[in-house]
């Protein structure tokens, strides 16, 4: 039977097809659904991680226990989870086990576009890289196959377009694998140096074996179509490579991509006039070929950025030029994302955004990472997952240092990046006597990824109720003594709760509390606690507006000025009655539509 | 040889379903059918695009700039900022409303007010007033199953079995209204 899957559904379809005992994962763009699907075969245990290093951890446990195990992540999570990977590289494999990377060419919501590809060479692991969803599910299904045999994790590299992009997959039967009994083996999985020195010479040893099996591999092949010109590719930019030139050119098409084979790539480079190396990001399998003594042409031609997409390759290769429809830039402005009506975030930045000239702002990944737009401005810096806590106390270390500038540092993260790695980062600003404003903005729920659930929310990945971890509980425990939570979108109380903390002269945490107006699931305690909630809304008594566009700073997208009439108005159908904007209008014109209450 | 469809619009307009079903559409017919499209910040009010290409063999899930057939855009700017992935004889079906970004909602800088002209004196355009014909209906979010209709009558393939596709794809008690949306879109291309 053929289905329409995207790479993540594929790939979910894979585990279950090769009867993968165990799955966890972080959710990050664009590899969060694999999990998410993985989830809906029943038999799978699956669980949510709260970051990749634990993920890729629990893998690990899985595999040593005797089970077939599976992480998933994006590109950048796969820094997080390195530190077990190197020496995962040494022990090997007792159930088979298989990391999916997500990277994202283009960066479409990442923030950086580093190229997993390396992690293979580096780590000294095999890799496979899928080009569309077929190959996804067939090729996760080879990968438990090749992790048994070659005692290795087998690193899963995917790309946007493959994890996003549907396409036809022909399914097939689940084959059963037994879990394998559990026997203690100190010389494979004790890595002290001793054992660590006879590992380092296994892997090696695995990787010369790996050379004679990519010659070999089903998953490399050459496609003569007669022609001068041959290419070489992988992943996504096989199937780009093939729309830009279609049969005109041959093709050395590589899908298991490390250790790269050297004859392969020896004799197709022998036998064609002229050969393109067509990769996104980084040259990889260029440098190989080049290694290897061969005249190719990548990247002196090929952009070395962003996605290789068709009209890229036929502009470069090809010098064609655009041809369709010229576009009008007078017609359009930009429509950058923004936070949602009801957002929680939006009365906390509000507020925050009035001490501008008095502070510094260390951001974190997550939604609030869109307070660096319009009409907040409110970020200075945005590195990785769980730094605003810690850059934030180097930061104001130095500006201690400064006699000329006293401004403060504010430092603010999510529930979810909190429970990632922002709990270590407050750790060490506590036992260091820092002196950051940190704010916990607390909605809940991993929004940004689009509504996962995390050790905050009450709910696990099978949707049974779970443990809530207490963050306000945490932070006690961890030292510091003073720590408000507020209302977000009470403004005097969140406005109090900022004087408050910048009149401290140690670490101060505030937790803003209420939950993401995505949120799919609500149970009776939440509309308990959080009074009325998305139940009312609020409108402008047109006569009382003035047009003075005080609102607006709220950002929020259902308040409208009309320039003819200069009055502002609130769409009811979007408005849930957060009052942020009411709190706000000085002339008293926005009130609760008592229609709602 | 293989064709391209664009659908474009605003996080929320349901471009996400109109694809779906425009792709179940064309796997039902029996082509090989590729969709792609950037998840991440659709949710919050920023641009989306999903794209369907279908044929006897597809290799690309993207469309390239210049090469589709016909642009779907639920919203006018969002027509215009996308209106060069067409082809020079591809069409353009483009509701007739407009939704503001943060750009535009304080006023500073006007929403353009000659999106529609502009665009229907260059490419081959049907505006759609399926925003308030879904009001009408009732329903203000089938105005993507209203501007499906209209592009099932673009496409005009015999082949393809959209009321099948539609029923697969919406809740079942959506079914009726999403149906007769689709009629109207159908009835909006003369």
């Amino acid at each position: 039977m053929k289905k329409i899957l995207s790479g993540n559904e594929a790939v979910a379809r894979g585990v279950y097809e090769a009867s993968v005992h165990f799955a966890s994962a972080y959710p990050g763009t664009p590899s969060t659904e694999i999990l998410q699907n993985i989830s809906t075969y029943k038999h799978i245990y699956a669980e949510w991680a709260p970051n990749e290093k634990v993920a890729l951890e629990t893998a690990i446990g899985a595999s040593i226990a005797g089970g077939r195990s599976f992480a998933a992540m994006k590109h950048v999570g796969v820094n997080v989870a390195a530190d077990p990977l190197f020496t995962f590289a040494y022990t090997g494999v007792t159930g088979g086990c298989v990391l999916v990377t997500a990277d994202e060419p283009g960066m479409h919501s990442s923030q950086n576009e580093q190229d997993n590809r390396n992690y293979a060479k580096f780590a000294k692991i095999p890799m496979l890289e899928p080009s569309n969803s077929q190959e996804s599910k067939d090729m996760i299904i080879d990968a438990y196959e090749l992790s048994e045999k070659y005692d290795s994790v087998i690193l899963f590299r995917m790309t946007t377009r493959v994890c996003h992009s549907k396409s036809l997959v022909e399914l097939g039967e689940k084959k059963e694998v037994e879990l394998i009994p559990y026997k203690k083996n100190f010389g494979k999985y004790v890595a002290i140096p001793a054992i660590g020195r006879k590992l380092r010479h296994k892997v090696e040893e695995r990787m010369n074996i790996l050379k004679g099996y990519s010659e070999t591999s089903k998953w490399n092949y050459e496609i003569d179509n007669n022609s001068k010109i041959g290419v070489i590719s992988s992943g996504i930019a096989f199937e780009y490579a093939n729309e830009a030139f279609g049969d005109t050119v041959s093709y050395l098409k590589l899908g298991f991509t490390n250790p790269l084979p050297a004859n392969l790539i020896s004799d197709f480079c022998d036998k064609y006039e002229k050969v393109y190396i067509i990769e996104e990001n980084d040259p990889y399998i260029e440098e190989f070929a080049k290694m290897l003594g061969k005249n190719v042409i990548g990247k002196e031609l090929f952009p070395y950025s962003g996605e290789m997409t068709p009209d890229v390759i036929r502009r470069a290769a090809l010098s064609e030029n655009y041809k369709g429809v010229e576009l009008n830039e007078e017609l359009f402005v930009g429509r950058p994302p923004t936070f949602c009506t009801g957002c929680p975030h939006r009365g906390f930045f509000y507020e925050l955004g009035k001490k501008r000239k008095k502070i510094i702002v260390a951001g974190d990944i997550g939604c609030y990472s869109l307070a660096v737009g319009e009409p907040y401005d409110m970020m200075d810096t945005l590195i990785c997952m769980g730094a605003s806590f810690s850059s934030g106390h180097g930061m104001q270390k130095i500006m201690e240092m400064k006699e000329d500038d006293d401004r403060r540092i504010v430092t603010v993260m999510g529930d979810s990046t909190f429970f990632h790695t922002g709990i270590n980062s407050l750790i060490n600003t506590v036992y260091n006597k820092g002196n950051t404003i940190n704010v916990i903005l607390d909605n809940r729920i991993t929004g940004m990824t689009g509504q996962q659930d995390n050790p905050g929310t009450g709910l696990n990945l099978a949707q049974e109720t779970s443990t809530i971890m207490d963050i306000e509980g945490i932070v006690r425990a961890i030292g510091i003594k003073n720590i408000r939570r507020v209302n977000p979108n009470d403004l005097q109380e969140t406005k109090d709760a900022i004087n408050w903390a910048l009149e401290l002269q140690e670490t101060s945490v505030i937790i803003t509390d209420w939950p993401c107006k995505l949120k799919k699931r609500y149970n009776d305690d939440d509309f308990a606690r959080y009074d009325k909630m998305w139940q009312t809304k609020d409108k402008v008594i047109e006569d009382l507006c003035t047009g003075c566009k005080v609102c607006l700073r709220s950002g929020c997208a259902s308040l409208i000025f009309e320039p003819s009439t200069k009055k502002v108005s609130i769409n009811p159908n979007t408005c849930v009655g957060c009052d942020v904007c009411l709190q706000i209008c000085p002339y008293d014109a926005i009130v609760k539509d008592d229609k709602y209450v | 040889m293989s064709k391209s469809i664009k659908v474009v619009g605003v996080g929320g307009q349901g471009t996400i379903l109109l694809a779906k079903i425009l792709t179940t559409v064309f796997v039902e017919a029996g082509y090989d059918v590729k969709m792609s499209e950037i998840h991440g910040m659709s949710q919050r009010g920023g641009s989306v695009s999903s794209e369907i290409r279908y044929g006897d063999k597809v290799y690309s899930p993207v469309i390239e700039k210049g090469d589709a057939s016909i642009l779907v855009s639920l919203e006018q700017m969002e027509a215009a900022r996308n209106v060069d992935y067409l082809k020079k004889d591809g069409v353009l079906i483009v509701n007739d409303y407009k939704i503001h970004s943060m750009v535009t909602l304080n006023g500073n800088i006007p929403y353009p007010d000659t999106i529609l002209e502009d665009l229907s004196n260059r490419v081959k355009t049907y505006v759609i007033d399926g925003t308030n014909k879904a009001v009408e209906l009732g329903l203000d979010k089938v105005m993507n199953i209203i501007m499906l209709g209209a592009l099932s009558k673009v496409i005009d393939l015999d082949n393809l079995k959209w009321e099948d596709a539609i029923r697969e794809n919406v809740k079942p008690q959506y079914v009726d209204i999403n149906l007769k949306a689709f009629k109207i879109g159908l009835n909006e291309v003369k």
